[in-house]
């Protein structure tokens, strides 16, 4: 026997011996992964109303298996590509729900790998794999949306210390969190991103106060930040002083990616159809009954064919070794602006039943079909607009002048 | 899966490619409508596609063709469609070459397929009638039995190079009512013989085509290709294949429709700046290009699931034609706008590109006709 078939084997064992029956999916999964409640983000305010979620975290934590790749001095498990797959692989095979999720694991832990400095990794690293601190990204502020790289909060050296100043918005979930990362301007008299670093701060430090704010959806992921003579030890910056913005792009490219692979799911049925059989009816061959509705359905589902042949397309690129083509410049562009036609024409679906708020009348799946569909109309805002993107597909892969 | 291009189909599209780049400008077509030519395509380019192997891509080994598939035959198409080629792959191989390949008997096959691979043999499908549309059940041609097998009555119209195929392969009628998906026959029926009348239409798209006036046409038994009656299978299949092919080609027109829009965006100035600095007309290029990657995936999606024989083929063959037929439209329009007054003049070859997008849309079903076809396959 091979070391990947005795690693799959071992793997395969310690996980139905070790993943808690409550931790593993139920046989039909549906709805954004995401969203269900005992995932763990981690971090000191976490609470496990389901028990399983702590033993499970603490279990695959000490294998080092929450990180797989990452390095085993830091937290992680130590294993090479071909592991990591077979672990995903025998996870995906139990139904193991992931036993730690969140911007620690997916962004900036995979940034103080490659950038941070050897006392950042054995300090922050481990934390971040047993699940002790959550973290949130402190990009946007105020007036710097889509020209990300205006960005106004200031830092001053003052000994040992950054003191700093401003305000940040749309950091998703910092009354949760207990460090960000952000990019904070050390240089102003200097080309806008020169001028940035990139700078962790804890969210305990004298002087941060935050406000969560209310979205038209009526939920409240994001909050604003503010920061007022924050002192931040200046051994806390990543990578080189003024040299943060090189570090954002890294990060902004991988949160584009997130938030094309969390629409890109593929799903074994077909929402809209079963939406539409519901509230609109068939005929007698099963055939939606308005066929201005089966019509714009078919449409939407077979851009989504579209778009997943296109995501195939890359991956298989990928597999043989070859650089993402320029078809992936489309993907954040098209999922986001998909999945929003997708929550409109849920809502058109539902007619007259898609306008509950909350209380009587309305079933629970109704009230969420309304406010998802609210919810969606900041997937082309967030991580970069459309219009953005679409200046992005303009300049680099279609060479229109400036 | 195999949605992208391995080593040697990037060599067959680059040899493609390079061949239509040099042999086949797009002044080409200008020409032959210019000269009123009958024939309409070149013979002796044709002989040597024939020395590259084209014609004989999808012909199994056995029949003399080079055995490949769909994703090899979509390169050399999309090449084609490149530069509005008006040598016959589509009309030969695709649907009379395919019509054998998938209905003939041993044969029928054996005696066929081989001069289909060399070219020396031009076969057409001939099923499309006067309102029929894009369905093919609606039949009104009928055949009747007769000494020795069949005589067939009947206008066929629209049918892709039958100006010039040796072969028609004919739909007709051997039983039930019009729209009946049963009692539909498919033979093969000679140009030579006696009561066939062939009439050159002249389309918008600069398509060579065909009406084919049946009056009697006697043929044997062995002229019917498959079982009698169950004819609408075979033709959907056929069909299917050849949309793939045309999709393919749609694909080609559009990127080069495309680039020379791009090209323009990057040339002409007007208010003393390029015009490709209007962020009006960034957006609307970069949305351009997004459908022409999702395009290319469809066509991808499409060539693959008939090369492995998937069972979802039908369906990803009509959210290929679907995704192209609109691509290839809005490209063709946008294209129009963007070139602004020259666009619309008949010297700038543009135009060409608009017109064959929505002759080809208009071809094997439209974009509304391939989503409700899908619809009823996913079985809503």
């Amino acid at each position: 026997m091979s070391d990947l078939e005795s690693f799959r084997e071992q793997t395969r064992a310690w996980l139905e011996e070790n993943c808690p029956q409550s931790m593993r999916w139920a046989p039909r999964k549906r709805g954004n992964p995401a969203l269900a409640d005992d995932l763990v983000w981690g971090g000191k305010k976490q609470t496990y109303p389901n028990a399983d979620a702590k033993v499970w975290l603490e279990r695959m934590a000490a294998k080092g298996w929450t990180a797989p790749t990452w390095p085993r001095e830091y937290g992680g498990g130590g294993l090479d590509k071909a592991q990591a797959k077979i672990l995903s692989q025998e996870m995906s095979a139990v139904r193991a729900k992931p036993p730690l999720i969140g911007f620690g694991l997916t962004m900036i832990g995979p940034l103080l790998v490659a950038n941070g400095s050897e006392e950042q990794k054995l300090r922050f690293l481990p934390e971040i794999c047993r699940g002790e601190i959550r973290w949130c990204q402190g990009y946007s502020e105020p007036g710097s949306g889509s020209d990300l790289a205006s960005l106004q909060t200031r830092a001053v050296v003052d000994g040992d210390d950054y003191v700093l100043n401003g305000q940040k918005v749309w950091t998703s979930y910092a009354d949760q969190s207990d460090w960000m990362f952000c990019l904070i301007r050390t240089d102003p008299d200097v080309p806008k991103h020169q001028g940035i670093t990139f700078i962790l701060l804890d969210m305990q430090s004298p002087g941060v106060s935050v406000q969560a704010i209310k979205l038209i959806s009526g939920a409240s992921p994001f909050c604003e930040t503010f920061l007022d003579d924050v002192r931040v030890p200046r051994d806390q910056v990543v990578g080189a002083v003024n040299d943060g913005w090189t570090m954002a792009k890294a990060l902004l490219g991988h949160e584009r990616t997130m938030i094309s692979d969390a629409f890109s799911e593929s799903s074994e049925r077909n929402q809209l159809v079963e939406l539409a059989r519901t509230y609109i009816g068939e005929d007698g061959d099963g055939k939606i009954s308005d066929q201005v509705v089966r019509d714009k359905i078919a449409q939407l589902t077979m851009n989504k064919v579209c778009f997943d042949l296109t995501v195939g397309r890359t991956k298989e690129a990928a597999k043989i070794g070859q650089q993402p083509g320029p078809e992936s410049s489309i993907f954040k562009y098209y999922a986001t602006e998909l999945n929003k036609d997708r929550h409109s024409m849920m809502v058109s679906v539902l007619g007259p039943q898609a306008l509950g708020w909350e209380g009587e009348g309305f079933e629970q799946d109704e009230l969420d079909v309304t406010r998802s569909w609210l919810r969606s109309r900041g997937n082309s805002i967030e991580g970069g607009t459309s219009e953005v993107q679409l200046n992005i597909i303009a300049k680099r892969v279609l060479g229109l002048p400036e | 899966m195999a949605l992208i291009l391995n080593e040697d189909q990037q060599l067959l599209k680059q040899m493609a490619g390079d061949f239509v780049k040099n042999e086949s400008p797009t002044s080409r077509i200008r020409q032959i409508r210019e000269s009123g030519d009958e024939v309409g395509f070149s013979r002796e380019l044709w002989g040597r596609m024939a020395e590259l192997g084209w014609q004989g891509i999808l012909i199994p080994e056995q029949y003399g063709g080079l055995g490949m598939g769909y994703a090899e035959m979509a390169c050399v198409l999309e090449e084609c469609g490149r530069k509005l080629v008006p040598e016959p792959l589509l009309s030969a191989v695709l649907l009379g070459g395919n019509a054998v390949l998938l209905g003939g008997n041993e044969a029928q096959k054996s005696e066929l397929l081989p001069k289909v691979a060399d070219g020396s043999l031009l076969m057409t499908l001939a099923y499309q009638e006067k309102g029929s549309r894009y369905s093919t059940s609606q039949v009104k041609t009928a055949a009747t039995s007769a000494a020795g097998g069949y005589a067939i009555s009947g206008e066929k119209v629209l049918v892709i190079d039958g100006h010039v195929a040796d072969k028609l392969v004919v739909s007709a009628r051997t039983a039930g009512v019009v729209d009946d998906p049963d009692g539909v026959s498919v033979f093969m029926v000679d140009r030579e013989a006696a009561g066939v009348e062939i009439v050159q239409q002249t389309t918008m798209h600069l398509r060579n085509s065909a009406i084919v006036r049946l009056h009697d046409v006697e043929v044997g038994r062995d002229a019917l290709l498959g079982a009698e009656g169950a004819g609408v299978a075979l033709l959907d299949d056929v069909i299917d294949r050849a949309t793939v092919g045309l999709a393919a080609e749609m694909l080609g027109g559009s990127l080069e429709a495309f680039e020379m829009t791009l090209e323009y965006l990057k040339t002409r100035k007007q208010f003393g700046v390029l015009i490709g600095t209007f962020q009006a007309l960034k957006h609307r290029a970069a949305e351009m290009f997004v459908e022409l990657e999702l395009g290319r995936s469809a066509v991808a999606g499409a060539a693959q699931a008939l090369d492995s024989g998937a069972d979802d083929a039908r369906a990803l063959v009509s959210v290929a034609k679907a995704r192209v037929s609109d691509l290839a439209v809005l490209v063709g329009y946008e294209a129009i706008q963007m070139h602004g007054g020259i666009g619309m003049t008949d010297e700038h070859d543009i135009g060409f590109y608009l017109k064959r997008a929505r002759g080809s849309e208009l071809t094997f079903g439209d974009s509304a006709f391939h989503r409700a076809r899908f619809a009823t396959i996913q079985g809503y």
